[in-house]
């Protein structure tokens, strides 16, 4: 019976990951047959990967599928706020959405409000426009929306397996099984041999926090229509800031110490060493933002290229090696999507781990 | 001209790639080595293998974002 079970497993994940890439890109096939344009991988893959003030899945213009988002601006003369079905699909600045007396155009997922009397958007030599500002834009994105989508996962999660505990002793069962797994294991091989037995504690609800939501959000990111969230460098700047104030604030008095003052050197080289390290604080977090940011970017778009690579050939036989290939690689990506947030979580645990270290000698 | 950026941009991605190759080539390497003599170790050497390659990596992440701004200019 547990063999019969077993086979059955394997099958249906067989069949998941075999159809896991068509479906991402039956999208693209329809839409091109209907333009007829001439195929742009870059842009393309730019559409993809970037930010919208939409949630696109498929189709073209008005007979596209896409849910629409709030658009929440801050203006001079206070909040504005619409839905971004309200552009008709426009990108190009085209269509204008009068509210509160102001006009605004959505021009390649930026909201641009036009100067008093304009009737359209003028654009200089480098397509920059000239009779528009950027007003401050706190819309609910496609990333915020996809951000909120891992927000109410792992409430959901965690809330359950909290609430197990606070009833029981005994080890839960099932999914929530699972979950105590992982947060053992971030406990066992992250928090304590990187922090200490001592203080680890402390920064167990960041360490948990942060891998569960990079993990989560990146695997979300490889499904079909979803959003690149880890791949934007503004949520993996945020990530990285919260790393920076967490050493910033628990960094202890040796800590400092030997980054700008390291005792037991010559006198001329402390003011060189300080420099370097005092570069060292804030490089670290810049490289875990850049890693994350450039991981998950960088599948996304070896994915897109693989099957561009049809439509740039223009040749239906490229398929037979680009779709095995771009499969191979979403497989890969699973495991990507849990090594980035292992390696964000151990770095910061590390870094988090030097600066609470206790010296006792020197 | 362009197609020359575009040219330089690949080309300073592949030169990242190379350095990174080589760095984590060496690591897994010694992983390897270090595992087959001490298997019982292999947990702590893995993780630190792993921690070693993400460094490694993240100066080639550098090296390719760099390019990629090149690029989208």
């Amino acid at each position: 019976m547990t063999a019969h079970k077993s086979l059955l497993i394997k099958v249906y994940f067989a069949l998941a990951f075999a159809i896991l890439p068509f479906f991402t890109f039956a999208q693209e096939h329809e839409s091109l047959e209907e333009a007829e344009e001439e195929f742009d991988a870059t842009e393309m893959i730019m559409h993809h990967i970037g930010d919208a003030h939409g949630w696109h899945f498929f189709g073209e213009g008005e007979n596209s599928f896409t849910i629409p988002l709030p658009v929440i601006l801050w203006t001079e003369n206070g909040l504005v706020s619409f839905m971004s079905s309200e552009f008709h699909h426009d990108t190009e600045g085209h269509h204008v959405v009068e509210k509160n007396g102001m006009q605004f155009v959505n021009l390649h997922e930026k909201i641009y409000r036009l100067e008093e009397g304009a009737e359209a958007v003028e654009f200089d030599a480098e397509h920059n426009p000239v009779n528009a500002s950027k007003p401050w834009d706190i819309s609910i994105t496609k990333n915020v929306a996809a951000m909120f989508i891992t927000v109410i996962l792992m409430l959901l999660f965690f809330r359950s397996l909290a609430s197990h505990h606070r009833k029981n002793t005994h080890a839960p069962k099932g999914f929530n099984n699972i979950l105590e797994t992982l947060v053992l294991f971030v406990r066992d091989e992250i928090a304590i041999p990187q922090i200490g037995e001592k203080k680890y504690m402390k920064f167990m609800p960041f360490l948990l926090t942060i891998f569960f939501f990079i993990w989560i959000t990146n695997l979300l990111g490889l499904l079909p229509g979803a959003a690149n969230v880890t791949g934007n460098i503004a949520v993996t700047v945020s990530l990285g800031l919260f790393t920076l104030g967490l050493i910033i604030i628990n960094g202890n008095k040796a800590y400092w110490k030997h980054t700008f003052w390291m005792p037991g050197i010559p006198t001329w080289v402390k003011p060189i060493l300080a420099v370097v390290e005092g570069a060292g604080v804030i490089i670290k977090p810049i490289a875990l933002m850049i890693r994350l940011f450039a991981n998950i970017t960088a599948g996304h778009i070896i994915i897109l290229s693989l099957i561009s690579l049809i439509f740039i050939l223009e040749n239906a036989g490229v398929a037979g090696v680009s779709v095995p290939f771009a499969l191979f690689i979403t497989v890969l990506e699973l495991l990507v999507a849990f090594l980035q947030a292992f390696i964000f979580t151990i770095l910061s645990a590390l870094f988090i781990g030097m600066a609470v270290e206790e010296h006792e000698h020197h | 001209m362009e197609l020359l950026y575009v040219g330089l941009a690949a080309l300073g991605a592949g030169l990242a790639v190379v350095g990174a190759a080589i760095g984590v080539g060496k690591i897994g390497g010694s992983a390897m080595d270090a595992i087959a003599r001490q298997p019982e170790a292999s947990g702590k050497i893995q993780t630190a293998m792993i921690i070693a390659a993400a460094l490694v990596e993240g100066v080639a992440l550098f090296g390719v974002v760099a390019s990629l701004l090149g690029v989208l200019r």
